[in-house]
């Protein structure tokens, strides 16, 4: 092996330790930050509204004169919960049945294509807000309607990539053998999509904190006085003409997020292609 | 002549992969007008030193050391761009496959001409009159209209040849040929070799011809370098080596070329009740019409049957339908007339509705392991599963199994644990086997299963193959289109020809004449392991050979009508050829009769000895 190939591997290796520091960092904060916010979500503490850092509050006050550091730490709870359950939701549904549409083939895979295709073609934010309009927004709502939004996507990817395994021999060897759909679904075709899975189900979680973050933004995501990060940006966008940390650090902080989800997800693709190189 | 330096030389060169070696110290030289061969089996070394010629190093690889001139130029000391001067226009490169080396959605012709116009050696206009006149000399049909064509639209043979014409119309210095006719089916392989041979003796071509086939470079080379493992074993000129290998490794892969009998000697008490049984077999693909006939027809009429521990070759060219035929058998496609019995019991179409039983006892090796080991299985996973869906097995007794499974394909047990990307070819063809073996089956149906790997590791695989079937009295059904595995294997044959079985018999059906014409081509286009074949091949079978299967043909009676030198027009055309007995125990399809395909087949005034002149194969 050559130094650079090693170099290259060593380098991913630490953007993967990096990445996964702040991953696991901000799900940490996502359980355990009602516990050790210093104030209530919606205590009004201060008068001194888009107050700057100081020792009291570390990372300023937001419009009303709030906590921003326990708001963004109530926030992460809601930001990243919802996103990962819709986003587990999406790709489980979607997985399998990708996976049933390309182990069955014919009339299975031809009804659940054009139904994925009819419900990719609304567009998803207008989607969001139908369905919030009629249902009002809770979190069970929001849920499941990013749920419902990243399905079809979910299930594209996860049907390409499981049609082209399903293509090969050891599949049909399987067949021969007379194994049953289940069994080539879940021990034959699955093992061998996981990892682009994984990559998918990472972007995946980055589009729906998008949308939660977009959707709180117009008004329509988690309900005050609760805030996801995404509502945290829009009440205090007025902060951004003084400079407040208030608008800064939750947007910082679904940066953060996002970022290094995608280069988690970069590292482990890689070092699985090296594997496979060997 | 004597004082003239050669055209290329290659001193001490070595090439690495970070630490592994893959070319060691390799030298040789090529004269002007040299034809020199580097022959060797897959990771030999041969293609990388061919590249190396050009100054590229596949990625990760490095030239590490050594001298490469040809003409003038110092290869290894160019820099990038003289590197681009170099390639295409002094040395230029046939890859293996056409197919992969052209641009599917771009015309032939700004194809071929590209590198001359890219290296601005002549006009548009003066390069396309050169590549016609290339097109002529390559003996392509239409030479004046076939760049027009898509790269689809012309066969495998003519788009090597094109690819030929690609690589000459600079005139290079040196052209190097990357195993140019392996993809290639035998009766193509004729007519591309023989193009190829009259350009490079008239254009006085020097070349690199590097192959894993002996008797195709026995045809090509002046000179033969034997390559193992990256270093030279040994170089001489062609017919010495032929005659007198001195190496020990030239005098095994020699061997190998010619493979010793495997079979059984037959012990059958007369006329057992065939294992299995197929009759009036009709398949295909795509949707059944009105009379249950499926829009592409593949099989045709099929009538076969496997006594059991016995082995039957199904023989054809790519496209004759043989996988077909395994995956009907196995259940995967279901037949659209006709019945498949198994011990006397008809058998479901389908897998999904036949009985576990019955599912147990048929099992299917596919050709490439590569693709038929589920990568995401250990060695251990894969062969456990049948044990466990057929035989119930668990815990101890399971794993003492897939030990001893294992064993039986001769795989160390500490190979249970590894990944199918951890093992070589072989290792992965063994494992296959295993799997099917794991089943305990009556019948193993083996699609292609040594074409994907080198002769020595083929060989052993077969050698493997008729072990197992001493002593455990398996039989096989053993599709291939390499004639001589078949010849060494097979206790009778089955020859298929556009999905039509057009002669079945003993394993002497081919080795004795009359038979029938397609059989006597498939035959007489195996390359022989003597320099000259290439020369002595009959204008006849020239003009069979060319023809190559195309489907519409498949509609006519016979499937062969357009391609037989021996046709009879007004009959051949109507009728349907009946199925007829030969005296040496065969049945072949033709309107032919024994004594008519013997005159053909031995020439007139020569005497009536049924022996043909391939006898030193078997």
């Amino acid at each position: 092996m050559s130094d650079a190939t090693l170099q290259r591997r060593a380098s991913n290796r630490r953007t993967g330790i990096v990445a996964l520091s702040v991953v696991g960092f901000w799900v940490a904060i996502a359980a355990s930050g009602p516990f050790v916010a210093p104030h209530a979500e919606g205590n009004v503490v201060s008068s001194d509204v888009f107050a700057p850092i100081s020792t009291a509050f570390p990372l300023g006050t937001d419009y009303l004169g709030r906590d921003m550091l326990s708001r963004v730490l109530f926030g992460a709870r809601d930001t990243i919960g919802v996103a990962l359950l819709a986003t587990l939701l999406a790709c489980f549904v979607g997985g399998t049945l990708a996976l049933c549409a390309a182990a069955r083939g014919g009339w299975t895979d031809a009804v659940l294509s054009r139904a994925m295709d009819a419900l990719i073609s609304v567009p998803s934010l207008l989607f969001g807000l139908v369905v919030i309009a009629a249902l009002g927004s809770s979190i069970p709502v929001l849920v499941g309607t990013a749920a419902v939004i990243y399905t079809p996507g979910a299930y594209r990817t996860a049907r390409a990539l499981a049609v082209n395994i399903a293509a090969m021999d050891f599949i049909r060897v399987a067949r021969a053998r007379g194994e049953r759909t289940t069994f080539i679904m879940a021990d034959e075709i699955l093992p061998n999509m996981l990892l682009p899975l994984l990559t998918d189900f990472g972007l995946r979680f980055i589009y729906v904190v998008l949308l939660l973050s977009g959707l709180s933004f117009l008004g329509l995501g988690v309900q005050p006085p609760q805030a996801d990060w995404g509502s945290l940006v829009r009440e205090n966008i007025e902060g951004l003409a003084y400079g407040a940390p208030a608008v800064i650090i939750p947007a910082i902080a679904i940066a953060t997020l996002t970022i290094s989800v995608n280069l988690l997800i970069d590292s482990l693709s890689s070092r699985r292609q090296g594997a496979d190189a060997r | 002549m004597l004082a003239e330096p050669p055209l290329v030389e290659v001193d001490g060169l070595h090439v690495v992969s970070g630490d592994t070696p893959i070319v060691r110290d390799v030298s040789f030289t090529i004269a002007r007008g040299e034809v020199l061969a580097l022959i060797g089996e897959s990771g030999s070394g041969k293609t990388t030193i061919g590249l190396a010629l050009m100054g590229y190093a596949r990625r990760g690889c490095q030239i590490a050391d050594g001298r490469i001139r040809v003409g003038n130029i110092d290869v290894r000391s160019l820099s990038h761009a003289k590197l681009s001067d170099l390639r295409g226009r002094t040395v230029s490169y046939v890859a293996q496959s056409a197919a992969a080396s052209f641009n599917p959605a771009r015309r032939i012709m700004p194809q071929v001409i590209e590198g001359a116009l890219i290296h601005r050696l002549m006009s548009r206009a003066d390069a396309k009159t050169k590549a016609r006149a290339l097109f002529a000399d390559l003996a392509l049909p239409d030479p004046d209209n076939i760049g027009d064509r898509f790269p689809y639209q012309v066969s495998g043979g003519q788009l090597q040849r094109l690819l030929a014409a690609m690589a000459l119309i600079t005139d290079p210095d040196l052209v190097i040929l990357d195993e140019p006719t392996t993809a290639l089916d035998v009766t193509t392989q004729i007519e591309v070799l023989r193009a190829f041979r009259q350009v490079v003796r008239e254009r006085r071509t020097t070349a690199l011809y590097v192959s894993h086939d002996l008797s195709v470079v026995a045809q090509m080379a002046d000179r033969i370098v034997v390559l193992r493992d990256g270093a030279v074993q040994e170089t001489a000129p062609t017919q010495q080596l032929l005659d007198a290998p001195a190496h020990p490794y030239t005098r095994n892969l020699l061997a190998a070329v010619a493979p010793v009998a495997r079979v059984a000697e037959p012990q059958h008490t007369p006329a057992p009740p065939p294992l299995l049984r197929i009759s009036g077999l009709v398949a295909g693909y795509g949707p059944t019409d009105a009379r249950g006939l499926p829009e592409i027809t593949v099989l045709r009429d099929i009538d076969v049957g496997i006594e059991s521990d016995s082995v039957l070759g199904v023989i054809g060219e790519s496209g004759c339908g043989k996988s077909t035929l395994a995956q009907v058998i196995a259940g995967l496609i279901a037949p659209a007339r006709g019945s498949i019995e198994l011990d006397g019991v008809p058998l479901s179409p389908l897998a999904a509705q036949r009985t576990r039983e019955q599912l147990r006892r048929i099992q299917i090796v596919l050709q490439s392991a590569d693709v038929a080991l589920n990568p995401a299985h250990s060695v251990e996973h894969s062969l456990a599963r049948p044990l466990r869906f057929y035989h119930a097995m668990r815990g101890e007794a399971l794993r003492r199994r897939v030990v001893a499974l294992l064993d039986m394909v001769h795989l160390p047990t500490a190979l249970a644990g590894c990944y199918p990307r951890e093992l070589s070819g072989g290792q992965k063809q063994r494992v296959n086997l295993a799997r099917a073996l794991a089943a305990e089956p009556s019948l193993i149906l083996c699609d292609e299963v040594t074409s994907a790997l080198d002769s020595i590791v083929g060989a052993a695989i077969l050698d493997l193959l008729a072990e197992l079937r001493r002593e455990l009295g398996i039989a096989y059904m053993f599709i291939s289109h390499d004639l001589s595995t078949v010849r060494a294997i097979c206790d009778s044959v089955a020859i298929l020809y556009a999905g039509q079985l057009v002669e079945t018999g003993g394993r002497n059906a081919l080795r004795q004449r009359p038979m029938h014409p397609y059989t006597d081509l498939l035959i007489a286009s195996v390359p022989e392991l003597r320099t000259g074949w290439l020369d002595g091949i009959s204008a006849t079978q020239l003009k069979e050979a060319a023809g190559g299967v195309s489907w519409h043909m498949a509609a006519q009676p016979c499937a062969f009508f357009s391609r037989c030198a021996h046709r009879i027009s007004g009959v051949c055309d109507i009728e349907a050829p009946p199925l007829r007995e030969l005296a040496k125990g065969a049945r072949i399809r033709c309107h032919l009769g024994e004594d008519e395909l013997l005159r053909a087949q031995t020439g007139a005034g020569q005497a009536p000895s049924a022996e043909p002149q391939y006898a030193h194969l078997s």
